[in-house]
């Protein structure tokens, strides 16, 4: 990893992923460690995503490096008309590793190709989000003690959803049996279920899950946005079905799991939050871990 | 008859390059792909001929030129079922069948309007997934782009 770009959660194998999750545990050990000092992290935030920034900002921040970037275009000379490539060419000469978000995808492998320090793609688009799937996988193992066969609950918007696609091929690893549960305008494409049948995959698709739910060892909630549907009656009738309260989950397992990648909006009722089931908001720290590791990694600072 | 017939379509060459079963609304690509329209050498073209496989076919002669595979190998997005007939002194000295190959690079635009390759001035780059019913997979947005969507540049 030593040196990489990490652009898609296709870029590390199996054994790869791994080694990050046990890296991460060792920072949720031991958080803040000096190991960056003298080293300068770019976060070139394109679009806005307070969030992601933060998450990223304070990883950097534990290890004892230097940020410098900015946190959405218009504070950048892309604004100027400078092109991705000038401002990720110049950006380079300033940096040790640069984090970057924007709106069009395939934008980050394109930096990738033309930076001279190695890039972390923290979300092109509609495409990848890497990090997140590593926390994602950080945040399911630490509640199962495992990845191995379990039972994955994948709810909302699974045709838009970048955090879905990426967790389900990484999950892939390691013999998931996927439940699909969205409202038909929004059901998981094709191509994702053509790479689950070549990977011999379970999954099955649903458009509620109230009756299965006891099957559940984690319950990945995503948002279902509005302006994804073409009739808006559609979305009035479908929106409620996807809410998760806390009476639902009586009779899941004791060691199910609520997963969302935040920001969530009415998607889980706020009655779940005190559930010992609920972990969104652990995962969200899980994230600051994760990518220490990563950047650690990387860098080749892991030791 | 019918034979001597085609054959008055499009006149014979010396030496060359004849390359057949073209789909006729793809003629103008593979030009295009092969850079026809850039050389010096003699072309001939005849389009929308009979054709029990494609319905409608196109047919290209270049005189004095014989592609590398890889050159050729490039009209396989346009024209899958392409039959080559190198020829010399007005004999089909060998024939060949044009293979697509694993990877392409600037041929086709990437389906996803949202893609770098369509927003800025960087060069389509795609990984063939499925060579039968072609199918390419964009190397920057990663989202395929299959053979009905495909739009040559």
């Amino acid at each position: 990893m030593k040196n990489r770009s990490l652009i898609s959660i296709n870029d590390y194998s199996k054994e790869e992923i791994l080694q990050v999750l046990d890296l991460a545990g060792d920072f949720e050990q031991n958080p803040s460690r000096d190991i960056l000092n003298g080293k300068v992290i770019a976060t070139l935030f394109f679009e806005p995503s307070t969030r992601t920034r933060l998450s990223f900002e304070s990883a950097v921040n534990r290890l004892g490096g230097k940020i410098i970037g900015f946190s959405d275009s218009s504070s950048s000379s892309a604004t100027k008309g400078e092109t991705l490539k000038d401002t990720i060419k110049t950006v380079s000469n300033y940096s040790d590793l640069i984090v970057m978000r924007h709106p069009i995808e395939g934008s980050a492998r394109y930096a990738s190709e033309v930076s001279t320090v190695p890039i972390v793609n923290a979300g092109d688009g509609a495409n990848q989000h890497p990090t997140q799937t590593l926390l994602d996988l950080y945040s399911i193992r630490k509640t199962q003690g495992k990845l191995e066969n379990l039972n994955l609950f994948i709810v909302g918007d699974l045709k838009y959803g970048r955090t879905v696609h990426s967790l389900l091929m990484a999950m892939a690893h390691f013999n998931a049996t996927f439940y699909f549960i969205s409202p038909k305008e929004l059901k998981i494409p094709t191509e994702y279920k053509m790479y689950l049948d070549q990977h011999n995959l379970k999954y099955s698709e649903h458009s509620d899950f109230k009756d299965i739910i006891g099957e559940a060892d984690i319950i990945y909630m995503t948002r279902v946005q509005k302006e994804r549907f073409s009739d808006p009656i559609d979305y009035e009738k479908t929106k409620n079905a996807y809410v998760l309260k806390n009476s639902m989950l009586e009779n899941s397992r004791s060691n199910m799991k609520v997963l969302h990648p935040l920001p969530r909006v009415n998607e889980i009722s706020t009655d779940v939050d005190d559930s010992e089931k609920a972990y969104y908001f652990t995962q969200a720290l899980n994230g600051v871990y994760t990518r220490q590791a990563i950047i650690s990694l990387i860098l080749g600072l892991d030791n | 008859m019918a034979k001597d017939v085609k054959k008055l379509k499009v006149s014979a060459i010396r030496n060359g390059t004849v390359i057949d079963h073209i789909p006729a609304a793809n003629l103008f690509s593979v030009i295009n792909i092969l850079g026809l329209d850039h050389i010096d050498n003699q072309i001939t073209f005849g389009t929308n001929l009979e054709s029990g496989k494609l319905g409608s076919k196109a047919i290209v002669k270049i005189s004095d030129k014989f592609f590398v595979d890889e050159e050729i190998n490039r009209i396989a997005l346009a024209a899958p079922q392409a039959k080559l007939n190198i020829i010399r002194n007005y004999k089909v000295e060998e024939k060949k069948e044009v293979i697509v190959p694993d990877g392409f690079s600037g041929i086709v635009k990437c389906v996803n309007p949202k893609c770098i390759t369509n927003n800025d001035d960087v060069k389509q780059k795609f990984r063939v997934i499925s060579k039968k019913e072609v199918s390419l997979k964009c190397h920057y947005c990663e989202k395929i782009t299959d053979q009905e969507h495909m739009v040559f540049i």
